[in-house]
């Protein structure tokens, strides 16, 4: 439904986005995960028009972003939660929007009631909102228009941890109907339990993509984490299968599929207490793959430049 | 249909947009839009109840401090030109540069992607309420007037200074707008505005190469014949084409380059 295509953005020598080509699919969500300054934000300006690409494109099913007539109704974006007018109140924010897509006015109620801001709240002005209102109500202006495309940028920021279950839900069951979710977030947990897809961007480039089977898939060989009552007898299986075990912790650590940790415990009959996967999580593999990009990967960097500034 | 189920769920999910059934936003409506944009914050209140209010409170003064004679309808407009000259450029320039400062460009573009719409209709909505302060002047003038005028006050009403007189009105907008196009903050907008007339005044006058010149450059010194023949004898061909030139130089242009840069602008 968002096809980007080989999309290219500079900035005088620097390149915000490098190359970047993906596909975000109907019914699916898609996460756009990168550290802070990886190209996000400036790849999602550049879907929605606001921002020209050096090369490349972007298309929105099919249509150039600017073909499309009144593109509120058809995709909904979130780009900064912050940016609407601090003396507007929420209900003339959603107002605004729902006359200029032309839309009646109880749209604008039902959806204060779907991302449950009171009336009294939808009465305040923008300034007195807490982050998380300002989210809300950038997620309820996304909607209003009913489309078939969300484009969110961030859009947990500054929830509580019952809002983003909230949110998760909310895209989960959108997703469910068809529609297609973009949503860029540079905190591995909160897209990791909603995302069907994953897009791993670092520096401008795209570092991995796919679901989350096939990027655990190239995370490194098998492990997994046992304790059992009785861990000697258990180690002592497993290397007689051919298995490394090491203590860890209260148990062991096997470089071996959870499976076969259990079939060895089942043969040897010892009882287990706990067995789960020690593969390096997603988290690792994030962190290694955009290791590169990150500013604290770089400390050498933050020397020479001290030393720059001294000489 | 329930309050989030995305429109292309009924013929299952396609790697198309279905635009067909939608069309584009009207131009009235953009308009409609704008238009509210001026009164829903609480400044924007502000500034148009003062406008209003310095409006009748400056010919109220008139009225009581100018002599029987000069309580003419004439003279009561031309007393509003000066506060409404100040104040309605104000009004556009905020209509532009508050999108910026404020950063709701990124929704107004986003939800209309065509940018020269969206100048055009702040453009129009600009001139609407300038219109609205020039037929509120009118009606306070007219008030005025047949309350305590002169006699003969309505003697010296003239149609085509009326029109040159509303055509200044709203060109000062349109250089207000053009100001806030070209500058995108909402500071350095309302200072240029007031600032460079006066310096570009003190430049003609004190440069005595440049003295012949000042009508056909300066908009001030273009401008003045319309003021001061309010009431009086009509402009000449010659004045007209300073007028003209004038206008091209401190309004066109700059409104044309500002409407080039929000083209261009990366909004953020």
């Amino acid at each position: 439904m968002i096809k980007v295509d080989r999309l290219t953005r500079t900035y005088g020598g620097f390149t915000a986005v490098d190359d970047v080509s993906f596909t975000c699919q109907p019914g699916r969500v898609t996460g756009f995960l990168g550290p802070n300054g990886a190209g996000k934000t400036t790849t999602m300006r550049i879907m929605v028009g606001l921002t020209p690409p050096t090369r490349g494109t972007v298309t929105i099913g099919g249509l150039d972003y600017h073909d499309i007539p009144n593109p509120g109704r058809h995709v909904g974006v979130l780009l900064d939660a912050g940016a609407q007018h601090a003396g507007r109140t929420g209900r003339e924010i959603l107002t605004l929007g729902a006359k200029t897509m032309g839309l009646p006015m109880s749209r604008v109620d039902e959806m204060l009631a779907l991302v449950s801001l009171t009336d009294a709240e939808a009465k305040r002005r923008m300034r007195n909102y807490s982050l998380g209102m300002k989210q809300r109500l950038g997620i309820a202006h996304a909607l209003l228009g009913d489309p078939s495309v969300l484009i969110l940028d961030e859009p947990a920021n500054g929830l509580d941890p019952a809002g983003i279950r909230w949110m998760r839900d909310l895209l989960k069951g959108y997703a469910n109907r068809g529609g297609t979710v973009l949503l860029s977030s540079h905190l591995l947990n909160e897209v990791e339990l909603v995302a069907d897809e994953m897009i791993l961007i670092g520096r401008g480039k795209i570092v991995a993509q796919g679901d989350k089977a096939s990027l655990l898939a190239q995370s490194g060989p098998a492990a997994a984490l046992v304790t059992s009552l009785d861990n000697e007898r258990l180690a002592g299986a497993l290397q007689a299968k051919g298995y490394a075990a090491a203590p860890a912790g209260s148990g062991l650590r096997v470089d071996a599929e959870p499976a076969e940790v259990g079939r060895a415990a089942l043969e040897a009959g010892v009882v287990l207490t706990d067995l789960r996967s020690g593969a390096r999580g997603l988290e690792d593999l994030f962190l290694e793959l955009t290791a590169g990009t990150q500013r604290e990967g770089h400390p050498e960097a933050a020397t020479q430049l001290q030393e720059g500034a001294q000489a | 249909m329930s309050t989030t189920t995305p429109s292309s769920s009924a013929a299952g999910p396609s790697m198309t947009l279905d635009v067909s059934g939608t069309p584009k936003v009207p131009f009235t409506r953009l308009v409609g839009v704008e238009l509210r944009k001026i009164y829903d914050t609480r400044a924007g209140r502000w500034l148009l109840g003062a406008i209003v209010l310095i409006t009748a409170a400056i010919m109220t003064i008139f009225f009581f401090a100018a002599d029987g004679p000069d309580r003419t309808f004439g003279n009561f407009i031309g007393i509003s030109a000066t506060p409404q000259g100040f104040l309605l450029p104000v009004l556009g320039i905020l209509l532009v540069t508050s999108e910026w400062s404020q950063r709701t460009a990124m929704v107004t573009f986003s939800l209309e992607p065509a940018r020269t719409k969206v100048i055009a209709a702040k453009t129009v909505a600009a001139l609407i309420f300038g219109l609205a302060a020039f037929v509120a002047a009118l009606v306070v003038a007219a008030v005025c007037t047949v309350l305590g005028g002169a006699e003969g006050g309505f003697d010296d009403l003239e149609t085509k200074l009326f029109a040159l007189f509303l055509a200044l009105q709203l060109l000062t907008i349109l250089q207000g707008l053009a100001y806030g196009l070209i500058l995108l903050n909402t500071p350095a907008a309302i200072v240029t505005f007031f600032v460079l007339p006066i310096a570009s005044s003190i430049v003609f006058s004190l440069v005595s190469a440049l003295r012949d010149l000042a009508p056909w450059l300066d908009l001030g010194t273009a401008q003045e014949p319309l003021f001061s023949s309010f009431g009086g004898a009509g402009l000449t061909g010659e004045q007209y084409a300073q007028l003209g030139t004038t206008t091209l130089i401190w309004i066109v242009v700059p409104f044309v380059l500002g409407w080039i840069r929000v083209l261009r602008a990366e909004v953020k």
